[in-house]
């Protein structure tokens, strides 16, 4: 067994500096940006950036970078910096602009982040990222970004996640589109001009540190697999989640931990990665040969209703396919949410709503017909009746028939939802609008990721990480919509203020060359990977060992976890992680090769995952994403621990993922009250 | 569908080892393939069954699975993301099929789509086509007016979005006979054009995309509508009627 207290062990003391600057909440940004160093306009031209990802945040931040004069290197590995998964973000984006006049603030945002995220983020970064949001929707609709408006011609917005303001800007199901979409655009421009180089199809296979400063990347081109050497000033690593180590979950097929994982291997310190936010509204799983999760999106919990059967027999009958969902009673329906949190009902937090569905479907009330049985109702029939009656009233037809007011529900129904039931049906061959729709929960984000000081800077100096892949505004639970948000207000408005400080000792530094030793041993360590992979020879297929890894972090370190199952899954996967080393088959040679390329993405979460569930296992509460059996009230609320527990772990990698230490920043909170987050 | 027994297909799929090298098409069984599979789930299979018989897996793009990111691209029984309309290849499932079906699989064809290997094909001159054009001139630093200053009319936002949707797959250059851009740099042409943001530039932008893509190697529009009824996003034929009206005022003036 691997030994847990390394907490205990007398060791180098490391202080974590979060470098928050003094002064009250609502004026420290300011203050700060006021007094950083700046960098010429003309010592920008000689100063070159790494950007690693291409989504929201890696792209906003290629585009202002760009803009400011320095010269951008920019890398993605899918085929256009287009594709990244920030696309497939459907509800919106939150900004405190209070268009509605609906009371919303800077100071409620804020509030409302840091609440969600149940005390465990970092106050000062959470106030600037609210600072900031009202910006962004400015700069989008500057860009041409095509928002959703009113007959007025103004902005809409809706409500999202539970807050009581309606703060989400969008474009129908496709928000994250459409703002990605105005970053490549910003993007494409500076690509013409130049001054940004974009590598399509290219992974980083290591970081290059030169006298204690990251330098400097190892990437591989993804078409000829050659292995290429590229320096720059300042590392910024944009990688997004790490979500994958649960193989199944709504990020990409590509989306994966391998940049930040290789930072952390080289000093940057990984915090909190057992915050993992699992969505409650997904597609259950079909069945053993599945690839990937789809979301469907958290805005129908607005008019859907979720139940299961109150009697076990009935959820039997209808898992054996003898019983139709719409032939149970309404007082044989259990609408266990509206039971358990009467105040928030549907609209509980993610993480409440997912953990509510796994208790029902483990006491054996789910309805799946697939091969684990796990799936819930999401009903909308009785919404479809409420529209149809208002509908039946407006139109003055007092004496529509039911059928007549099931007709007009179902139209208002498809004008709020239309293109996720028509998704929804293209994927089960269900009709939503005839029958409940299953849902069941899936692994969606990842609140843990790289520490970062408040500069977004790693624990390796000249070395970034923004967006999903650093850790530092959403504390345990991400609110719906701020994913958005954080990622392009690091990427335009944050980072580019915050490097420059960096930046601007290096003006005199000129360019780093490539042949420096740093670079060689680098890329004699990727090459030799590479050729270990090609020549293993081995008897089982990357997934084979990915999708193993996946059932150990969904069942142990999953919704819920405890002390016996952390342990085991600690253990199971150094084992695994050795087999797969011993025996994994990675066909064809070193060029164009999806399965080698996967081989590296699955080497790094073997590893990750390990970590995910020591720092699952050290964390003795219950918080946001966090669920620990140990901890809990009697009626299976989450307990959370503020005397020991408010705090970030940082993990250093000492070697192996057994060997990591932890360190703790501890989280001050000056101007929110902790309290306990209750939703009944 | 649960009871249902699974089906078993012979697909013929385009190998090709690189752009320059000469393609074939190959012939692979696979079994009891459940009818709630993705197409790309059952893509999935064969790779897994190439493996395991010391194959070469076939390589593919795809990424998001979800219809949004616009990476898959396969020209399945002639048709440009399989049967079905309004879907990606992703959103494509195996209940559209039958037991015993013969399923053709092929890359995008075209001139400036060349193939980089198997099912993969580049589709960079797409991103040089944005670059030429496909922006407004604004910088990122937030110094920008309030959002709701500049009121744009509902109907025209809601038809600049709808051209906004494009996912830049290419299934339209596929699908024409002439292989032709035209749907794909309309739709970005579309919508700056609907949006007050995008007027100020717009007679360069329309010249300047337009260029490029002619130089990329794209064929021109016939107006046949293959591409409009291939569209995964329903991107409309009115976007090429707009193009060229923008086209040709700015060519005048």
């Amino acid at each position: 067994m691997i030994p847990l207290e390394t907490k205990a062990k007398p060791a180098r003391k490391v202080i974590l500096d979060s470098k928050i600057p003094e002064g009250s909440i609502d004026q420290k940004w300011t203050t700060y940006k006021n007094n950083i160093k700046l960098v010429n306009p003309a010592n920008k031209r000689g100063i070159d950036v790494i950007v690693v990802g291409t989504g929201l945040a890696g792209g906003s931040a290629c585009a202002t970078l760009a803009e400011l004069g320095y010269n951008v290197k920019a890398f993605c590995y899918q085929d256009s910096p287009r594709r990244a998964h920030s696309i497939a973000a459907q509800g919106g984006i939150n900004a405190a602009k209070n268009y509605q006049g609906d009371g919303d603030s800077t100071f409620r945002l804020f509030y409302d982040t840091v609440k969600g995220g149940d005390y465990r983020s970092r106050e000062a970064n959470v106030h600037r990222l609210a600072e900031v949001s009202a910006n962004i929707i400015d700069q989008c609709v500057a860009q041409g970004v095509p928002f959703a408006r009113d007959y007025g011609g103004l902005l809409d917005n809706r409500s999202f996640g539970g807050v009581q303001v309606s703060r989400t800007f969008y474009a129908k199901g496709q928000t994250g589109q459409q703002l990605l979409l105005g970053c490549y655009s910003a993007m494409s421009r500076q690509i013409g001009k130049g001054k940004i180089a974009m590598y399509n199809r290219h992974e980083m296979m290591d970081l290059v540190i030169v006298d204690g400063k990251a330098r400097g990347i190892i990437a591989r081109n993804l078409v000829t697999g050659e292995i290429e050497r590229h320096s720059a000033h300042a590392v910024v690593v944009a990688s997004g989640g790490y979500g994958n180590v649960f193989f199944l979950s709504t990020n990409a097929m590509g989306s994966n931990t391998s940049a930040a994982w290789k930072i952390h291997k080289k000093g940057a310190f990984f915090a909190n990665p057992c915050f993992t936010q699992i969505h409650p509204t997904c597609i259950p799983q079909h069945g053993d040969q599945q690839s990937k999760l789809t979301l469907m999106s958290e805005s129908l919990r607005n008019d859907g209703r979720i139940w299961v059967p109150a009697k076990k027999e009935d959820a039997e009958a209808i898992r054996a396919g003898r019983l139709d969902p719409r032939n149970i009673r309404e007082e044989d329906r259990d609408y266990y949410l509206e039971r358990r949190y009467p105040s928030f009902g549907n609209l509980t937090p993610r993480d409440v709503a997912s953990r509510a569905a796994k208790e029902r479907c483990d006491a054996g009330f789910g309805v799946g017909t697939n091969d684990t049985g796990e799936a819930v109702y999401l009903d909308f029939a009785s919404a479809i009746t409420r529209y149809g009656q208002e509908q039946a009233n407006i139109q003055g037809k007092h004496d529509a028939s039911a059928e007549e007011i099931q007709q007009m529900g179902k139209k208002v129904v498809e004008a709020k939802y239309g293109n996720l039931f028509q998704m929804y049906e293209k994927i089960t061959a269900d009709n939503p609008y005839e029958t409940p729709m299953k849902i069941y929960p899936a692994v969606h984000y990842t609140m843990g990721g790289v520490w970062v000081d408040y500069n977004l800077m790693t624990t390796i100096p000249g070395c970034y990480a923004i967006g999903e892949a650093n850790f530092s505004d959403h504390g345990a639970n991400r609110l719906g919509a701020s994913a958005l948000m954080q990622g392009l207000a690091d990427g335009y408005f944050v980072l580019p203020y915050t490097i420059g400080d960096y930046l601007a000792d290096d003006i005199r530094t000129g360019a780093i060359p490539t042949d420096l030793p740093a670079f060689d041993e680098a890329e004699q360590k990727v090459i030799e990977e590479i050729e270990r992979f090609l020549s293993n020879n081995g008897s089982h297929s990357v997934d084979y060992f990915h999708k193993r890894l996946g059932k150990i972090m969904w069942n142990q370190v999953g919704m819920s976890r405890n002390r016996a199952g952390l342990e085991d899954a600690i253990a199971s996967i150094a084992e695994l992680r050795e087999e797969f080393w011993q025996d994994v088959r990675v066909p064809g040679s070193n060029d164009m090769n999806p399965e080698l390329e996967k081989a590296g993405r699955v080497a790094d979460f073997l590893e990750l995952g390990e970590l995910f569930a020591r720092d699952a296992l050290e964390r003795e509460e219950s918080c946001g994403g966090h669920f620990r059996e140990e901890h809990q009230t009697e009626d299976g609320e989450a307990v959370r621990d503020d005397k020991k527990y408010a705090f970030v772990s940082a993990w250093e990698y000492k070697g192996e993922p057994s060997k990591a230490e932890m360190h703790k920043e501890d989280l001050i909170y000056e101007n929110i009250e902790m309290k306990v987050r209750s939703y009944k | 569908m649960s009871g249902k027994k699974g089906l078993d297909l012979t697909l013929k799929v385009w190998r090709q080892k690189g752009e320059k090298e000469k393609g074939r098409m190959e012939t692979y069984q696979v079994n009891e393939i459940s009818p709630d599979s993705s197409f790309l789930e059952m893509m999935d299979i064969l790779n897994e069954q190439l493996i395991n018989e010391g194959d070469e897996p076939v390589a593919f793009d795809h990424d998001c699975r979800e219809g949004i990111c616009g990476s898959c691209s396969l020209f399945i029984n002639g048709e440009a993301h399989g049967p079905g309309r309004a879907i990606t290849t992703c959103q494509l499932h195996m209940r559209e099929f039958n037991d015993g079906d013969t399923i053709y699989i092929e890359p995008w064809r075209a001139k400036a789509f060349p193939v980089i290997k198997d099912l993969i094909v580049d589709r960079g001159a797409f991103d040089r086509i944005m670059s030429a054009g496909g922006f407004v001139n604004v910088n990122t630093s937030g110094n920008t007016q309030d959002a709701n200053a500049l009121p744009i009319p509902k109907e025209d936002a809601d038809k600049a979005f709808d051209a906004a949707t494009c996912i830049g797959c290419g299934a339209c250059v596929a699908t024409c006979k002439n292989a032709s851009a035209m749907l794909f740099v309309s739709a970005k042409v579309s919508q700056f054009a609907l949006l007050p943001q995008g007027k100020v530039e717009a007679s360069e932008r329309v010249q300047n995309m337009v260029k490029q893509m002619d130089d990329e190697g794209f064929g021109n529009c016939t107006n046949t509508g293959a591409c409009e009824v291939e569209c995964p996003k329903g991107i409309s034929l009115e976007n090429i009627a707009r193009m060229n009206r923008e086209y040709i005022r700015s060519s005048l003036s």
